[in-house]
């Protein structure tokens, strides 16, 4: 119960495309991302898989059954917006009970559904509260548990913890998860929140305007981005143009611009234009001197982070970061010559051209 | 310290020259008017003295039962117009016109309150009836049509005061309908709500205290009104209304005339005691 899948999936706004050709499937009990900035369109894709959007062309199943025309009340999903949207006038069991109320169930059943709900999400003795007596975490709570009071197919989160300061968002992602992987609930959520999309979900799809840039578990994204887009959006990264000269003993040698040579495990043809994508992380300060994947400049300036220190460097006309651990150890300060390294395996051919 | 006086001396200045207008306009009239209701004659035309007898004629003549009970029935039957027509146009205004056709839809809603109410009611003379201008090009164009001549009845009377009303009920409907968060209807929709169940669950719990205010404007005034039954309803004019101002311009007796608009008012206040635990307990929920 509660797969997804979405076929080409198109809705454009005027002379916008917000949807383009959107084509994902979502298992069941999935914990998906969609992570974008503002205006990608993934706000949008939510609300076509909820119904409050009618997509121009394309399919959206859910257990395999088109829905395009199933109206929002009969979809059987629970919505929670970042807003949360609990109703002033209720108090939050009437909150809770509401989807089941609207379906005409037994008077007990609701009650005894409600109990287990403000259990769920640890608000017992919060039931006669009115929304607005709430804290805001309390508050997220309940809308959570009011999304999951009918038991629907598939849980859709807008922006879930949007509205919450730091701490309270770190604590209600763990506690989020832990409700999710308790029910099995297939779950979509939006975000523009990289480290939100990162700690939560199964798998992520980067959105960029109304397309899907690419789909993967948050860890594979990371290290393998596809995209110049990808790399930048989910983390940062180093990018280096050059061309492929040869590729010997597993390795792909790449001339970039400026004549240094580096190497990657990635396969590319020889004679083909690429741009590699390193994380400043992969990227070590060594000893200088010549030779493969190691780049010599200046540093520009440094940024101390207390675990780390973040050398910035100027290096073909762009800045490019190296993540140097605080270990003790003497750093180039800003002025200084710098040289870093990295591995072959750790640099990402990229489909496309960097900007 | 220094601040605290500051802060009175301004709030004094602010809302002073207001209540003060107030006391001088509406409660010392008010006052003498309640003191002339207890006296046998106006002081300025005889020797008064005091006495219960015009509110003891109220409630032992007919006649001022019978028409307040009329007056009543007005009062209830124009609010209701008045919100079967104004609560779905301030919904379109609230939810679906947007931007400038919003400020002019309102603007339009707004007029009746700018034209003169004597001029207003007269028009509809030249409206409600066959020989006026819409009736004799409805009949030019359809000869077989059907009367449209309602002038000199009850449903004139609650045309005119229908119109001359609607406009503060579509506002404080709009105000209240415009105050609600449309992720609320969403949010009602996705627990499976259905049109109906949104509207009776959260739309109009949410904007009851915009009708309540409505109807109080509403209802209160047509209660009390004599233009528009006197020019509109012919024989059905009389109504409470009606006879307090003949009190005071016919038959000149002011203290009878006090005393029923007295009699009157407090008819409201009671109405308003009897719902208040109903308005109280819809206003408080939503208030946030």
């Amino acid at each position: 119960m509660g797969s997804v899948d979405l076929q080409s999936v198109t809705k454009t706004y005027g002379a916008t495309r917000a949807l383009d050709e959107v084509t994902l499937t979502i298992a069941e009990g999935e914990f998906f991302g969609l992570l974008g900035p503002s205006g990608c369109g993934k706000t949008t894709l939510l609300r076509a898989i909820a119904g409050f959007v009618t997509p121009d062309s394309g399919r959206i199943l859910m257990d395999g059954q088109p829905v395009e025309r199933v109206p929002v009340n009969r979809r059987d999903i629970g919505l929670m917006f970042q807003n949360y949207a609990l109703f002033p006038h209720l108090n939050v069991r009437e909150n809770l009970g509401f989807g089941l109320s609207v379906r005409h169930r037994p008077k007990a059943e609701i009650a005894a559904r409600v109990e287990e709900l403000l259990r769920l999400v640890r608000l017992e003795g919060f039931g006669e509260r009115k929304p607005r007596e709430l804290s805001g975490g309390q508050q997220q709570r309940v809308a959570l548990a009011r999304a999951l009071a009918t038991n629907p197919r598939v849980l859709l989160l807008d922006e879930p913890l949007g509205a919450l300061d730091k701490n309270l968002r770190e604590e209600m992602q763990i506690e989020l998860k832990q409700i999710q992987r308790e029910l099995g609930i297939t779950t979509i959520f939006v975000t523009h929140d990289q480290e939100e999309a990162l700690t939560l979900s199964d798998r992520i799809a980067i959105m960029r305007a109304g397309r899907v840039e690419q789909i993967g578990a948050p860890r594979a994204i990371y290290e393998r981005p596809a995209t110049v887009f990808a790399a930048n959006f989910l983390g940062a990264a180093n990018l280096f143009t050059g061309m492929v000269e040869a590729r010997e003993g597993g390795l792909t040698r790449v001339r970039l611009e400026d004549g240094s040579l580096v190497t990657t495990r990635d396969e590319a043809a020889p004679g083909r234009q690429v741009t590699l994508a390193v994380r400043p992380e992969k990227m070590q300060v060594a000893a200088p001197g010549e030779g493969p994947n190691r780049l010599s400049g200046t540093v520009s300036h440094e940024v101390f982070t207390g675990t780390a220190v973040i050398l910035r460097m100027d290096f073909q006309g762009r800045a490019i970061s190296v993540f140097a651990q605080n270990d003790g150890g003497p750093l180039p300060r800003a002025g200084e010559a710098l040289t870093a390294a990295f591995d072959p395996a750790n640099a990402v051919i990229l489909t496309d051209p960097a900007g | 310290m220094t601040t605290t006086a500051a802060r009175n001396r301004a709030i004094l200045w602010l809302a002073g020259p207001a209540y003060l207008w107030l006391l001088a306009t509406v409660l010392l009239p008010l006052a003498a008017m309640l003191y002339f209701s207890f006296l046998t004659v106006s002081p300025l035309s005889g020797t008064p003295e005091f006495t219960l007898a015009h509110y003891r004629t109220f409630f032992t003549q007919e006649v001022y039962l019978v028409n307040a009970g009329r007056s009543m029935m007005l009062g209830l039957h124009v609010t209701l117009l008045c919100l079967a027509f104004g609560y779905p146009a301030a919904w379109v205004l609230a939810r679906v016109i947007k931007n400038r056709w919003r400020e002019a839809m309102l603007l339009l809603v707004v007029l009746p309150f700018w034209s003169n109410g004597l001029v207003r009611t007269f028009s509809w003379t030249m409206v409600l009836t066959d020989y006026g201008l819409i009736g004799r090009a409805l009949h030019a164009v359809w000869p077989g049509a059907p009367s449209i001549e309602i002038m000199n009845s009850y449903p004139a009377i609650l045309v005119g005061l229908t119109h001359a009303y609607l406009p503060y009920v579509v506002l404080t409907c709009y105000v209240s309908l415009q105050g609600i968060n449309p992720s609320l209807t969403e949010a009602a929709r996705s627990l499976g709500a259905s049109w109906g169940q949104v509207f009776l669950r959260v739309i109009l719990p949410l904007s009851l205290p915009g009708i309540i205010a409505g109807a109080m404007l509403t209802f209160v005034p047509v209660m009390g009104s004599f233009m528009e039954p006197r020019i509109l309803g012919g024989t059905q004019a009389i109504m409470l209304g009606t006879l307090i101002e003949n009190q005071f311009t016919a038959a000149f007796n002011w203290p009878l005339g006090a005393a029923l608009g007295f009699v009157m008012l407090g008819a409201v206040f009671l109405l308003m005691a009897l719902f208040w635990p109903l308005i109280r307990r819809h206003v408080q929920g939503v208030a946030a």
